[in-house]
Order: C-alpha cells, then sequence, then structure tokens
C-alpha cells in the first residue's frame, strides 16, 4: 500500500495500556493534543491548546527530537501531576514528517479530580 | 433571598451578554459563579490573551472583553452572587425555580439560562489516596479566614503564585510554615520567589523542594503529612493543616444532577430556542451541546439573544414581545 506524502504514524497508549496506531497528517498544523481528541481518545484539551490546563499530559516514549518546552508549557507541567522526566504537553507538540514514529503514552489523571 | 426574572449561572462572556440581551426586554437578571470575579475562563485563565474571533474586534485580550461587557450591561443593573457554587434546582409551586447555592443563597426566577462553560473552577486535589478524609478536618483548598491558621502549623504545597503568596502571608499569622514543591525552582512572580526564600534562610519557613506530600496522618483530625523526597526517601512532618493549591479547573459538577439530558459534558439543547429538556431551564455557551455546535464566545452571545426571546414568554405570557432595534430605541435601563 502507497503511503501518502503527507502522512506519518503516531502510536499512543492510552490509560488502561490500549495501544493505538494512528495514522496523521503532516500538512495540517496538528498538535498531538488534537490528534487524540480527533481519533477520541480521553484526552480533554479543556483550554484548547493554550498550554493552560496540562489535561494533555502526555510521556514521550519515543527518541524524537521536540523543541524545547517554552516557559508557558514548564508553567503548567509545574503545576501537573505524575510528571517525569518526559513529561510534555500534547497540544505543545506539533506534528511534522520528522515525528514519524512518534510514540507517547496518556499520563494519568488524579482520581480525586474525578 | 434572591427574586429575579431570568438566573444566570455562570459569569463568564455569555452570561454576561445574556444580562444585556434580556436588559432590552426589560427583564432583569442575577448572576451566580463560583469564582469571585465575573468573566469565566477569560478573567480565570486567559485574560492577557488576545482574541481574534469577536466580531468587530480584529483582536481585543480577554479580559478587555470581559471589561466591555460588564460596561455594555451596566445599564441594566445585574445582581451577583460571586465566590459560591449553584448546587441545587427545584421547581416551586408557582412555577419558578429555587436555586441554592453551596454558601446557603436561595435565588427564585421563572428562568435559569446556564451559561456554564466547560463547569466551575474547582481547586486541583493531589492525588494522595486518602486526601477526602481530611477534607474540612485540617485539609483546606481555599483560604477563607486566614485566622484559622493563627499559631498553628501549617504545611503548603504548590510552586505558583498561589503557594508562594499565601506561604509570605501566613509566615506572620501561623506558628510553623512549611512549603513543598515538587520541582528544584519556583515559578511565580519574581519577588515572590526572592521572598519566600529570604524567609526560608531566615529560619521563618521550612523551605523543601523536589518533594511531594504523598500521604496524610491522623485520627480523624489531621496530625501530619507523609513527604516523598527525590533523593532523600520519606519522612513524615507533624501539621495541622495541609494547604494544597495546585491551581483551578472546570468540573460540571452538581449541574450533571439536575436531570438534565448530558452528553460528553454538555447539556443538550433544541436549537429554536436553546431550552433544555426541563421546561424554562436553558443551556447558553459552551456548556450546551446541539448537532453543529461550536464552543465558540460568537455563537454563545447568538444563543444567549434568541434564548432571551423565548424567556420573556415565560415571564410574560400574557405579554406581546415587540421586536426593537437598538439603533432606534438606544438603550435604557429600568426605571426605578
Amino acid at each position: 500500500m502507497e503511503e501518502a506524502d503527507n502522512m506519518i504514524k503516531v502510536t499512543v497508549i492510552d490509560r488502561d495500556d490500549t495501544i493505538h496506531e494512528l495514522d496523521v497528517p503532516t500538512d495540517m498544523n496538528f498538535n498531538m493534543m488534537e490528534i487524540c481528541k480527533s481519533y477520541e481518545l480521553p484526552v480533554e484539551g479543556t483550554c484548547g491548546g493554550m498550554a493552560l490546563c496540562a489535561s494533555c499530559h502526555m510521556y514521550v516514549l519515543s527518541d524524537h527530537e521536540l523543541p524545547e518546552a517554552t516557559d508557558d508549557e514548564e508553567d503548567m507541567l509545574d503545576q501537573a501531576f505524575f510528571v517525569e522526566d518526559n513529561s510534555r504537553l500534547g497540544c505543545q507538540i506539533k506534528i511534522h514528517e520528522g515525528l514519524d514514529g512518534l510514540k507517547v503514552k496518556l499520563a494519568p489523571v488524579d482520581e480525586n479530580s474525578l | 433571598m434572591v427574586e429575579t426574572d431570568i438566573l444566570i449561572i455562570g459569569a463568564g462572556p455569555v452570561g454576561l451578554f445574556t444580562v444585556f440581551e434580556a436588559g432590552l426586554l426589560k427583564l432583569r437578571c442575577h448572576l451566580i459563579d463560583a469564582l469571585p470575579q465575573p468573566g469565566g475562563q477569560l478573567s480565570e485563565i486567559y485574560p492577557k490573551k488576545p482574541i481574534y474571533d469577536i466580531p468587530g474586534y480584529p483582536s481585543v485580550l480577554a479580559g478587555t472583553l470581559v471589561d466591555n461587557l460588564m460596561e455594555q450591561i451596566k445599564p441594566f443593573g445585574p445582581g451577583f452572587t460571586l465566590g459560591e457554587r449553584a448546587e441545587t434546582i427545584d421547581k416551586q409551586e408557582d412555577g419558578r425555580f429555587k436555586v441554592i447555592t453551596n454558601r446557603g443563597t436561595v435565588h427564585l426566577a421563572p428562568v435559569v439560562a446556564i451559561a456554564g462553560g466547560l463547569g466551575s473552577f474547582e481547586p486541583r486535589k493531589p492525588p494522595i489516596s486518602n486526601l477526602a478524609d481530611f477534607e474540612d478536618n485540617g485539609v483546606e483548598y481555599i483560604i477563607r479566614d486566614p485566622e484559622l491558621y493563627r499559631d498553628k502549623r501549617i504545611v503548603v504545597a504548590g510552586g505558583g503564585d498561589s503557594a508562594l503568596d499565601w506561604t509570605i502571608f501566613l509566615a506572620d499569622v501561623a506558628s510553623e510554615v512549611s512549603l513543598i514543591h515538587r520541582r528544584k525552582e519556583f515559578r511565580g512572580a519574581l519577588d515572590s520567589v526572592e521572598k519566600v526564600e529570604l524567609l526560608a534562610a531566615d529560619g521563618k519557613i521550612k523551605l523543601i523542594k523536589e518533594a511531594q506530600v504523598v500521604g496524610l496522618k491522623g485520627d480523624g483530625k489531621l496530625e501530619g503529612v507523609s513527604i516523598k523526597h527525590k533523593t532523600e526517601g520519606e519522612f513524615d512532618i507533624a501539621t495541622d493543616h495541609f494547604i494544597p493549591l495546585f491551581g483551578l479547573s472546570p468540573k460540571l459538577g452538581p449541574i450533571g444532577d439536575w436531570g438534565l439530558e448530558i452528553e460528553k459534558n454538555a447539556i443538550v439543547v433544541n436549537t429554536f430556542d436553546y431550552e433544555t429538556n426541563i421546561p424554562g431551564v436553558y443551556a447558553i455557551g459552551d456548556v450546551n451541546s446541539y448537532p453543529g455546535k461550536l464552543k465558540l464566545i460568537l455563537c454563545g452571545f447568538h444563543e444567549a439573544t434568541l434564548m432571551c426571546q423565548s424567556a420573556y414568554k415565560i415571564v410574560h405570557p400574557d405579554k406581546k414581545i415587540s421586536f426593537k432595534y437598538t439603533t432606534v430605541t438606544g438603550v435604557s435601563g429600568f426605571e426605578g
């Protein structure tokens, strides 16, 4: 099967460890939060992608190089829970061809806030 | 007790603009909001961000939009119940709805408009398994009266401005203050960070970085917290109060139990007048859901306008509504 030029493969591991292999377009300015939402994965994206809520908190499991987190993203990760060294906000991960094979895991949502 | 024509739940941009459209029809409004200030997400989350899709404004700061709306609705003198969350709704015999907040404030109105947005802003609670056991028994998320902590031992957790500011303030009130933060640096305002470091250096507070509270200890009442340090293992601190300050996040809350049709945290409405399955109760703005719904402020403005036309018929079933343009009539407040 021929791969369309503008599509890459991204793996998202759900909070219950289900593995989702997603086909993601690179020419639509998507970020990882939007990708998850469009595939109906449980990412709230409460603030719409402004790095103001941390509901798109995910762990980056693959080696792909990502741009350094901005101050806004760091501020949010500061207030998030279950933060690890590979934590990022999905809304700040912009999709481009270089991210083919990206693998992320959705961070847990604290039960106390449900 | 508050009596009004339209009780608006949520004082964000859509709730605020409802006051204007209702006012043009001579309907009075009162707003309830869990936050201590009007503006909803705009004033709480992103007051300094420019919004580009408000008709007539190539760009407007969210905070400015709220100020403008407050000015726009001023002639209609709306009442506000701020810092309280609407908890229960009951239909009375005379057909009006009685809405009571979590602080016991009673409101009566024939029409209720839920402009709840993403939900009421509530404190983000850290993932500590026995946290709920100590709520109101040593654990507080909001500081209403600092005197509660006079001469007591307190532990504050968090790394943002709220945690820093309260630590600085309570250093002079409490007998012992410990500030616990997960990271090495604080990200609040520079001079707050400096003040806190100074207080720690002077021995007025205990500063514990790279650590998190992982458990609470006590028999009924809080007696201590368990702390896990990134490198130095676990230890306990005796304390009377634990104050986690991790910001706010929106929750649909009690509205979810009001018997409304809810779909994915949004209230289902019809697209004629945005009424819910409960006659007299409407839902407008981000909180509602219908085929084709877009969560945009401008859509909420439109929904508020159409809703008011329908609400008029409930408040004044015997009067005829006359459609007037503001360019013809101007805007005049209520007499008397």
